[in-house]
């Protein structure tokens, strides 16, 4: 008896133990970290991956820099990472002050694919801090009939205009008007077949710096998107002014980030040729808090979040902590309530998928699948098979029936159901093979309490893991996944009644009354 | 729907899920012991060892390959039950009454091939009915025949006396009588009656079946009340008997009442269900704290039982 009570008081320990250094954790992120308790407003965040493609030249080692992204007047810089095999690569700075990515290899035939990814917050009010030294304005020689026009149009637009600014932006004006309106910059763009090269030079002739620079007009789910060039112009008091050199008009539009800001090359491959790049893009959502974390601090275990590992591995850890709270809700439907599912952890596991397909796809998905698994099985049981080859053949069914109403929901348009191939299969399979068991043994209505049990215990556990307050206090607070530990052992030692006990053996109690 | 009020339910004893678990098989059921009662051969060997009676083996097959010889084990025999040994909840078990021919009865009256025999028992060996779907071994056992008290008691099954052993005392019991419901099973929840059973006499105290009382059996239409069990105390001296012979300090032992070889141990049970309080009316808890609070005795079979005769 004594040994019972000691090993009870050390339980008791540990669980306080847990319980004080997961609040310990909560506090020290708050406080010291200064993580806001609740989530805060959301900001959007771009990821752009960007598609490096050129032939290899089979003679000559390859190298290949492209000019990277960095923060700027609303739009900050997350995070960024390459995906090319056999390539060694490294992040450098340019002759110009640009970040490039430089990858290098020496032999390599064929087609060529490099990958780079970047995310970038999208935040209105913020102010990059960039140092930005004024390029000098290049000698330019003219042939002597283009040397005419060209002076032509510098004196029209010099008399028109009060500053450098309204220089250039009289100078667009002329570029914007229909083709011939202008004789002087009809005999120029004889000359000149790229108008942003001539536009450039007509800049510049008049004493004006600027250099060209490139950027993406930011919309979600684009693919094969090009860079589009703007006209960078120095201004009188430091400031700059960019000028779109394919419709002409002053200033960056709202949904553009400037991808390389300066007079360098976005891409340079040496050793291949018909190189080309370009972007696809898509948009999500993020906490603006995550944006701003401070980025030089080490690793400590206390402060940290999983915000701080690279994006791959990110999302592995997301589902990895979310599954704690899901075991959490399953053992009070269990030790609380008694509620019986078919299958312990089964819920836990489809509610990660409904993850994946949205609650209510994945409910249909469910019950479809399962369904027509019963259907399936309940001939499958007249065959006579041993047990291992006939959850083999319930998973091979699984897996048809799964393919088939993907086939089917895309030919008639429902994107929707492409995602059933979320479902853990070989769980389903089990699922469906205790269920047809179930059947036989206890009968249909047994089946539809497990099953239905089991749905709704997996909808408690979406509804859980997708709530945004519980995954920002989940993935920004680790010392939450103490106090769930601590919380889970004190339900271990829970001896009292189940909900479920409370109407079983309430015909115990009726007879007191009698 | 009512809902008791867990004081009331604690009041009167009631032991709910969490608290056997926690409280009684955790504490009391070493772990190490389980197989001795979750394989059923294991279990008769222990028991023909302890001199405890239990019903005549007529056949193991542990493979495949063996199934060749089924026909030739069952000759000779026109009644038996084929058990899967490590099955759990009364699963898997097909009870034969008679033979015609090729034909094999069961209660019920259903007729089995000797193929659907054989696939019965290859479902068996892969593991169907076995915790955890592990391959597992059938067992042919001989036909138990009911004493005659019991003839009218029940609907096609055998019934079977449950008695809640907790450190060799015998808490509780009650009689399972099948149902056309239940499918000759005695099973509560598939809706077999449960006939509490008083400890000092075996006689009926109560009878429920889905929870509720009932008066009579619903099937035979007897009335439950005056429902005896004959060879009381030698059924509780062989039931307490397993304590001792597995160990496990909270177990459920299911018996019968042979016609000839007097009361048998059928299988054991290391986590025993909730319902027999229903069937009793009674919880558990109250009596098993008395028998805590003992602490150390030295109690023979007979004194345990003398002291939860006046429980």
């Amino acid at each position: 008896m004594k040994k019972r009570d000691t090993s009870k008081i050390v339980f008791y320990i540990l669980v306080i133990l847990l319980f004080a250094a997961g609040i310990l954790s909560l506090l020290y992120r708050h406080h010291v970290d200064h993580q806001p308790w609740l989530p805060g407003e959301t900001a959007t965040v771009w990821n752009l991956e960007g598609k490096v493609e050129f032939d290899a030249d089979q003679v000559s080692p390859q190298t290949i820099r492209l000019t990277l992204p960095s923060d700027q007047d609303g739009y900050k810089v997350l995070d960024q990472s390459t995906a090319s095999s056999g390539y060694g690569l490294a992040y450098i700075i340019g002759t110009k002050g640009q970040p490039i990515a430089e990858w290098t290899k020496r032999e390599a035939s064929g087609r060529q694919t490099l990958y780079y990814k970047v995310r970038v917050a999208a935040v209105p009010d913020f102010k990059a801090e960039k140092e930005d030294s004024i390029p000098s304005v290049p000698r330019l020689t003219w042939n002597s009939s283009e040397a005419a026009a060209a002076s032509a149009i510098h004196n029209s637009v010099y008399s028109i205009s009060s500053n450098r600014e309204s220089y250039v932006r009289e100078l667009a004006a002329i570029f914007r008007k229909p083709a011939g309106a202008d004789q002087n910059l009809q005999l120029l763009r004889s000359y000149y077949s790229d108008d942003a090269l001539l536009f450039t030079r007509l800049v510049n002739q008049a004493e004006i710096p600027a250099h060209r620079v490139n950027g993406l007009f930011l919309e979600d789910a684009r693919r094969n998107q090009s860079l589009v060039k703007f006209l960078k112009v120095y201004l009188e008091d430091g400031s700059t002014q960019y000028f779109d050199l394919s419709s002409f008009r002053e200033g960056l539009p709202d949904n553009f980030i400037i991808w390389n800001d300066h007079s360098a090359n976005s891409l340079d491959v040496f050793g291949g040729k018909n190189s080309r790049i370009n972007f696809s893009m898509i948009r999500q959502r993020t906490q603006v808090a995550d944006i701003f974390r401070p980025e030089n601090k080490e690793m400590s275990l206390l402060s940290f979040s999983i915000y701080e590992l690279p994006l791959a591995e990110q999302s592995i850890f997301r589902t990895m902590l979310l599954i704690p709270l899901g075991v959490l809700v399953v053992v009070i439907l269990r030790i609380l309530v008694g509620v019986r599912t078919s299958g312990t952890f089964m819920p836990v596991l489809l509610a990660m998928a409904f993850m994946e397909t949205s609650l209510i796809t994945g409910l249909l998905g469910f019950l479809l699948v399962v369904g027509t698994g019963l259907v399936i099985r309940s001939y499958l049981s007249r065959l006579n098979l041993l047990l291992v080859a006939r959850i083999s053949a319930v998973i091979i069914t699984v897996i048809c029936i799964i393919t088939i109403f993907t086939v089917t929901s895309y030919k008639i348009g429902l994107t929707e159901g492409l995602k059933i191939t979320y479902f853990p299969i070989i769980i389903l399979s089990w699922t469906i093979e205790r269920m047809s068991i179930l059947w036989e043994e206890e009968g249909a209505k047994e089946v539809v309490i497990q099953g239905g049990s089991s749905l709704l215990v997996a909808t408690l556990v979406f509804l859980v893991i997708t709530n945004t307050v519980i995954r920002y206090l989940v993935f920004n607070f680790l010392g939450l996944q103490l106090i769930i530990m601590a919380v889970t052992l004190v339900l271990g030692s829970y001896t009292g009644y189940r909900l479920s006990e409370l109407r079983r053996f309430s015909p115990l109690v009726e007879d007191d009354n009698l | 729907m009512r809902l008791a009020s867990p004081a009331a339910l604690k009041k009167r004893g009631i032991m709910g899920m969490n608290m056997r678990n926690g409280h009684y098989i955790g504490r009391y059921n070493n772990r190490k012991l389980y197989p001795l009662v979750d394989d059923k051969l294991k279990t008769k060997e222990i028991a023909l060892k302890a001199g405890i009676t239990v019903p005549d083996l007529i056949a193991v097959l542990s493979s495949n390959y063996e199934l060749k010889r089924l026909e030739k084990n069952l000759e000779g025999h026109p009644g038996f039950a084929v058990k899967p040994a490590k099955g759990s909840g009364g699963k898997g078990i097909l009870v034969i009454t008679r033979r015609e021919g090729e034909l094999f009865f069961k209660p019920s009256g259903e007729s089995l091939t000797i193929k659907d025999m054989r696939r019965h028992c290859s479902n068996i060996m892969a593991g169907l009915y076995s915790l955890g779907g592990k391959p597992d071994t059938v067992i042919v056992e001989s036909l138990i025949q009911p004493d005659n008290v019991f003839e009218d008691y029940s609907y096609e099954g055998v019934p079977d006396i449950r008695v809640i052993i907790f450190k060799g005392f015998p808490v509780m019991a009650m009689m399972r009588l099948s149902t056309a419901e239940s499918d000759g099973k005695a099973n509560l929840h598939q809706g077999a009656v449960g006939v509490g059973l008083d400890i000092a006499t075996g006689r009926a105290l109560r009878a429920v079946q889905h929870g509720v009382p009932v008066e009579l059996h619903p099937d035979t239409k007897v009335p439950l009340a005056q429902l005896e069990v004959p060879q009381w105390r030698t059924l509780l001296e062989l039931a307490s008997g397993c304590y001792e012979m597995t160990g496990l300090g909270y177990l459920g032992a299911d018996m019968v009442l042979d016609r000839k070889r007097g009361p048998l141990l059928l299988e054991l049970n290391a986590r025993p269900g909730l319902a027999i309080q229903v069937a009793n009316g009674r919880g558990l808890t109250e009596k098993l704290r008395k028998i805590e609070d003992l602490g150390e005795h030295s109690m023979s079979v007979s004194e345990k039982i003398d002291f939860c005769s006046r429980l």
